[in-house]
């Protein structure tokens, strides 16, 4: 890779959030990889891909309560507008907001296509991919060390994911409108409970059909 | 009331059990009819004994049913005014429910219509929509919230003359068992959205009245129905009108539609492969 690709890597992160302020979290979430941290009200997460097209499948839930959590669709209605980006509210099933977008170096995200599943990739692409790595196992083992199970699972947000709809209403995953070093910030509204699934799929254009690495750096701004 | 509720006395026990008795019977044009038999109004190539769900449900109101593999369900937009939220759980296993990302992921379509199967958590296929003169469907935009409807028409609780969808398939879940947590994101029925090239959403609304939908159960599900203004509605007032929910056995409709899994794409055939795969090894 280039020099420039591993200086995302390396670049300090108040250098690389989005919003300035104190450092609170600062992690690289490894190709295939879960994370999941409580970002408190007023701290923003950046996200950055770092090698450039890479999906980053998102949940989030009520930072003490678990039982609230992210609605896409709620998100969207909301909204009036499918494509999340700056300015967009992430909303619970009861349309609070939870956090909001206040930077996008991409442009949109998708909330319609969910995450990849072992069940679903066998529909997809065929019975022989059941056991590749999905993105569902991984809101399941990083959700279980906050009590969630597959009840609370629902459809969640791709950052850097591009699925259009056509007049048609055709509907797919393309190539992706992201590239090395781009970001996107979310503040929370309230304390709110981050699960991510580094996308492990390989068989369409999400992850540019090799999933990379990403940082996440949370800031709490001055003030 | 009626001259028998004036004439009995409601102050003892035998009154008060005659006035309750005198009660039934009465037909409105928004109630259940048991058994489903019985229903004034069969769909004319339906033999009246094969129906199992028969009800009308009116604006603002929502009911559940266990259905059948092979059982056909007919939704019907009787003035115009319906939205039918639907949520499917597996009723064997209500653990497995319908997936609305996967539902229009999986197809590669955004718009619900013939041919669309409704999709579980699980890689299968719940259901398969085989009839529709509506196309004014959604699976983007889910119900209404209590917070919602209260902003928009001064009320959303269950009990109000507003209710918000979320409120009312809470209710339908706990009546089957289940949980808040399991009231998933839903299919609209009868009010159309469309996505605008820059991601906008548009609000198509019903395509009128008298319009019917019907899906094909390849797995026995709780079905679930709120019937209650899509979020996306620019009424300013509440409006909701009557769903008429009909079901019956059509276990050689789901035949005709395995037999004919060879012409559809190969989404849908896994799909039903892995519904077939399930069922096979459940029923014995």
């Amino acid at each position: 890779m280039t020099n420039t690709l591993s200086d995302h890597t390396t670049t300090p992160a108040a250098d690389l959030a989005l919003v300035p302020g104190q450092i609170i979290d600062d992690a690289i979430i490894g190709e295939r990889g879960p994370w999941s941290g409580i970002v408190a009200a007023g701290d923003v997460l950046t996200i950055v891909d770092l090698h450039g097209n890479q999906a980053v499948d998102t949940l989030f839930y009520g930072g003490h309560d678990h039982t609230v959590r992210y609605s896409a669709q709620a998100t969207i209605a909301a909204a009036g507008n499918i494509f999340l980006t700056t300015g967009t509210v992430i909303r619970d099933q009861e349309s609070n907001p939870l956090m909001t977008i206040v930077g996008d170096e991409v442009g949109n995200h998708d909330t319609l296509g969910g995450a990849c599943s072992q069940e679903s990739n066998t529909l997809r692409y065929g019975h022989h991919t059941k056991h590749q790595h999905a993105c569902v196992e991984n809101f399941l083992i990083g959700g279980a060390r906050h009590g969630l199970g597959k009840r609370d699972l629902v459809g969640n947000v791709n950052f850097f994911m591009n699925v259009p709809v056509d007049a048609d209403g055709s509907l797919g995953i393309v190539d992706g409108l992201s590239a090395p070093g781009k970001r996107l910030a979310l503040r929370a509204d309230v304390d709110t409970l981050v699960l991510i699934s580094n996308c492990p799929q390989i068989n369409n254009p999400c992850n540019g059909f090799d999933p990379t690495a990403v940082r996440v750096i949370v800031t709490r701004p001055a003030g | 009331m009626s001259a028998t509720a004036t004439s009995t006395t409601t102050a003892n026990t035998a009154g008060a059990r005659e006035h309750a008795r005198s009660q039934a019977g009465t037909i409105t044009d928004a109630m259940p009819v048991v058994p489903a038999a019985d229903w004034p109004h069969p769909p004319a190539d339906v033999d009246p004994t094969q129906l199992t769900w028969a009800e009308t449900i009116p604006g603002g109101r929502y009911s559940s049913k266990v259905l059948a593999r092979g059982t056909r369900l007919r939704l019907r937009d009787v003035t115009g005014d319906a939205c039918a939220h639907l949520l499917l759980w597996r009723a064997d296993a209500p653990w497995e429910r319908l997936n609305v990302a996967d539902t229009v992921k999986v197809p590669w379509q955004a718009y619900v219509t013939i041919g669309h199967p409704l999709l579980s958590d699980q890689g299968r296929v719940l259901a398969t929509v085989v009839a529709d003169d509506s196309s004014h469907h959604d699976a983007l935009c889910g119900t209404s919230t209590l917070a919602q409807n209260t902003a928009r028409y001064g009320a959303g609780a269950a009990h109000s003359d507003s209710p918000a969808g979320r409120e009312l398939f809470t209710l339908a879940a706990a009546k089957n068992g289940l949980g808040v947590a399991d009231v998933a994101p839903s299919l609209s029925f009868f009010h159309g959205v469309v996505v605008e090239e820059d991601g906008t959403l548009t609000s198509k609304g019903s395509a009128g009245l008298d319009k019917a939908v019907d899906l094909i159960l390849h797995l026995p599900c709780i079905v679930a129905i709120v019937n209650t203004a899509h979020p996306l509605d620019p009424a300013p007032v509440f409006t909701t009108g009557p769903l008429e929910v009909l079901a019956w056995r059509a276990g050689d409709d789901l035949d005709d539609l395995l037999a004919g899994v060879d012409d559809r794409d190969p989404e849908y055939r896994r799909a039903v492969a892995n519904s077939e795969d399930v069922h096979g090894a459940i029923a014995f």
